[in-house]
């Protein structure tokens, strides 16, 4: 019997244990499929600030963007603290960058047109100027999500914190409402509190406890380029246009050029946005935009070789938050899934705050904007509307997947 | 024959863009010019499809066929009758030699196969049929010093000594399993090289009963068996090299005993400036993975291209043959190249045709059977054995991951970065994946060669227009 059942070994399921272990809670943590086997393996591993206007987000960012930099002291996975320049193609789109950075209370420079070079030697000419975000960071997802789990099992006494990896959850032990541990594919196991971190497929690990929670997958694709022998890109670099897609609700095929640099030479090219449910079928067609949108944000990719590319699926919720938080109809669930685009980034501040929820002591940062029954609890608004529609259609989906 | 040439292959200038662009528009484009490619599209060509076929090489015959521009009479068994295929498919297909293929997309009925040549042009064949004949590329296992100048994999030495005519070396030790091992042998002895033997690490057989020499082919045979006699190349089974060394390159290797299981019963060093090692084959089905083509499972573990009894997968439009369906040599290739052609025409496939075939397909499995890999060789590794050449991960960062709670192949690659790099794990997978305690799973690399991000971009604008 654990004090906590965490659903889920991405990087959220990860800082979710890591900060209960750290909180003194014996975990236990399964997972159908490996360490970082979904999302967590399919990210670019963004650390961003930048990308959110002020808000419970943006709050939620640079709270985690804090704990990154000291888990990051923790060794063993990359971590660059190497910040942001987001560039506007237009005078008028420069404008609205300075003033959306103006309001949201971080750390940024104007840059003028004239001075992105000296940010990014390579950059395109003509651009109308950009800001830059020093606190903006990228991690490798994969190793600090399976480092977090490790340190949480070996620096907290052994046995605190055990990985179950291959297990699949297939329903909940209750007792009367409450619910007391999960059921697996590999016998009961038992728990004082489950954690559902099962990310993009949250919403299904809601609805074995009967609760409807509307997390659906919106798909994006990576390109991979051949490793570089110079770095050509010191930033994570990215357009305007980025911001208003990770906020758009359009189902529709978005993409806006994210490039970076990473330290294994090669660069990173995103990023797509599209809800087709969880297809995996390469799309040529996206992986042709993405090159071109680089290409023409640095003239000198134009030789360079792509050698890969892969796809994954962000978990979305219909108001782009994430659900963080206690579930009102299923005592001892907490849910910490829903992430979107943003969960490397956001994962330890999830940690933490739940780790506080679970301990009892008073979360640092105000959860009402992240509880799970928000969705059903506006049902007037347009958006809880939309969460409801797409939630059947997400589970008619899920169902055909697994059919 | 020029693009213009409208026999085959009719132009398509419609491209609006600064670059100029050779397209093609055909009935069946080939993927791969070795025996099963030039069957295929010689039989639809001779039927009056119109037919492309594309090859990366600078001139057809795949790994088996690999010659030297003129290559005279008596050299590789076959290849007289390869050659003649393909002078006739010259005169009747567009061929296009020197052509990476790096994707395949699917617009309805109609599919685009994207090239790139050397030089950086990009290449679009559109087809209503499309038969993949990619072949296999050899199947390392990593061993303590494999990553030495001078280690080649079996099938690197025979293209080094076809493809160019160098002898690969000296002193050469050939290593691994199965019956290709001979044909390399008796290919580096007849160039001059000392051979000093051929270790199999199966062994039942040996060299009286080898399939090669078993198999009725007798012209073939003999000339092996008499190639190896003649060169006194000792033949030992049940032994491998399981390490190789050297300052900066190759000059010498272990040669060990093994058991049944492959593990060390006896070692002893060899002396020697060339190794040539291989432990099979890995089938290239990536393009048929990402058009959706159903998977199976070969006789050895590898995943193939599942086709019907017409040489069909499962994807509209999409064919295969040769060893990206099973692998089983260049006979069998050659036949399920031809029935792929019949059938692409809408001929029915003569029951003689299939008989053969079957026949063909049983002695492939049975080699697999006869020579397959057996766990003992994780055995040969130490820590600091590199595993992924490419991006530098040894053994100890896999087995790392493994702990760290990677439970497959892919988990490991996102863990330890193990496939990652330039071969996109062609090299490496299979190794990992052993390491992992899994079977090889299919291939995914949409993007099947690396290309330049501004031809990739360029691709954007077929979609653009309507």
């Amino acid at each position: 019997m654990s004090d906590v059942i965490v659903i889920g070994a991405g990087v959220v399921g990860a800082a979710c244990a890591y900060y209960a272990a750290r909180a003194g809670l014996d975990v236990t943590v399964v997972d159908r499929g490996p360490v970082a086997g979904g999302t967590t393996g399919a990210g670019e591993g963004n650390v961003l600030v930048s990308d959110k206007g002020p808000g419970p987000e943006l709050d939620l960012a640079l709270l985690s963007n804090r704990l990154w930099g000291e888990l990051a002291a923790l060794g063993e996975f990359e971590y660059e603290p190497k910040g942001g320049l987001v560039v506007a193609e237009t005078d008028e789109v420069q404008r609205q960058l300075v003033e959306l950075a103006g309001k949201q209370g971080v750390e940024y420079t104007v840059v003028p047109a004239a001075g992105l070079r000296d940010y990014e030697p390579h950059l395109a000419e003509g651009l109308a100027g950009g800001v830059h975000y020093p606190q903006d960071a990228q991690v490798q997802p994969m190793l600090a999500a399976a480092r977090l789990l490790g340190h949480g099992a070996e620096s907290y006494g052994h046995g605190t914190l055990h990985l179950r990896t291959g297990v699949t959850v297939t329903g909940f032990t209750r007792s009367g409402d409450r619910v007391t541990g999960v059921r697996t594919d590999q016998g009961d196991i038992l728990g004082g509190a489950v954690v559902n971190a099962a990310g993009t497929w949250g919403g299904e690990i809601a609805g074995l406890a009967g609760v409807a929670l509307p997390v659906l997958p919106r798909r994006g694709f990576i390109l991979v380029t051949e490793p570089l022998r110079e770095p050509l890109i010191r930033h994570k670099v990215y357009t305007a246009a980025y911001v208003t897609n990770v906020a758009s609700d359009s189902a529709d095929l978005e993409t806006s050029a994210v490039v970076e640099g990473t330290p294994a030479g090669t660069v990173l090219i995103g990023a797509s946005r599209e809800r087709v449910g969880f297809d995996r079928t390469t799309s040529p067609r996206v992986l042709a935009r993405l090159a071109a949108q680089a290409v023409a944000l640095f003239p000198a990719l134009r030789e360079v070789r792509v050698i890969r590319s892969y796809c994954g699926f962000r978990p979305y919720c219909p108001d782009h938050l994430p659900v963080i938080g206690p579930d009102p109809h299923a005592p001892g669930l907490y849910h910490a899934c829903g992430h979107e685009g943003a969960g490397i980034g956001l994962a330890p501040a999830t940690g933490l705050l739940l780790s506080q929820l679970l301990t009892g002591a008073r979360p640092e940062l105000d959860l009402h904007p992240f509880r799970p029954d928000r969705f059903a609890n506006s049902s007037g608004s347009p958006t809880a509307t939309r969460g409801e529609t797409e939630t059947s259609a997400g589970s008619s989906r899920a169902s055909e997947e697994s059919a | 024959m020029s693009p213009t040439d409208d026999r085959v292959g009719v132009p398509n200038d419609r491209i609006p863009h600064d670059r100029v662009r050779d397209d093609y528009t055909c009935d069946l484009a080939v993927v791969g010019g070795g025996p099963a490619g030039v069957a295929g599209a010689l039989t639809a060509a001779l039927r009056g499809l119109s037919v492309v076929l594309v090859d990366s090489g600078a001139r057809l015959g795949g790994q088996y066929f690999r010659h030297p521009p003129g290559a005279a009479r008596g050299g590789t068994p076959g290849l007289d009758r390869f050659l003649r295929q393909a002078r006739a498919l010259g005169e009747r297909a567009e061929v296009l030699l020197g052509h990476q293929v790096w994707t395949v997309t699917r617009d309805g009925d109609r599919l685009t196969v994207h090239c790139r040549t050397p030089d950086g042009r990009t290449v679009a064949i559109r087809c209503r049929d499309l038969l993949i004949a990619t072949g296999a590329h050899d199947r390392p296992l990593p061993f303590p010093g494999w990553d030495l100048p001078g280690v080649l994999t079996a099938g690197g030495a025979q293209a080094l000594l076809k493809g160019n005519g160098v002898v690969a070396g000296g002193r050469v030790v050939v290593a691994g399993t199965g019956p290709f091992l001979l044909p390399v042998a008796t290919g580096l002895a007849g160039a001059g090289a000392e051979v000093l033997g051929v270790f199999e690490a199966n062994g039942g057989l040996g060299l009286a009963r080898h399939p090669v020499l078993a198999a009725g082919k007798a012209g073939e045979a003999a000339g092996y068996g008499l190639a190896m006699a003649r060169h006194r190349v000792p033949y030992r089974t049940h032994q491998a090299v399981i390490a190789a060394h050297g300052e900066r390159e190759l000059e010498a290797v272990t040669v060990a005993r093994l058991d049944a299981d492959w593990n060390v019963l006896a070692t002893r060093e060899l002396a020697c400036d060339t190794l040539a090692v291989g432990y099979g084959f890995v089938p290239q089905i990536e393009l048929g993975v990402e058009l959706g083509c159903e998977t199976r499972q070969d006789a050895d573990g590898m995943p193939v291209l599942a086709v019907d009894d017409r040489q069909r997968t499962t994807a509209r439009g999409v064919w295969a043959a040769g060893e990206p369906v099973g692998v089983g040599g260049r006979y069998l290739a050659e036949l399920e190249g031809r029935i792929a052609g019949l059938a692409v025409a809408g001929v029915p496939v003569p029951g003689v045709l299939a008989r053969r075939r079957r026949r063909l397909r049983a002695f492939g499995e049975a080699l697999h059977h006869a020579y397959p890999v057996k766990p003992g060789w994780q055995g040969w590794l130490r820590d600091d054995t590199l595993v992924c050449r490419c991006e530098e991960v040894p053994v100890a960062r896999v087995r790392a991951a493994l702990e760290l709670g990677a439970t497959d192949a892919r988990s490991v690659k996102l863990l330890a970065r193990p496939g990652m790099g330039w071969c996109q794990g062609r090299i490496c997978g299979y190794a990992v994946a052993c390491l992992a305690g899994e079977s090889p799973r299919p291939p995914r690399r949409p993007i099947a060669q690396p290309i330049s991000l501004g031809a990739l971009a360029e691709l954007d604008l077929d979609f653009d227009t309507p």
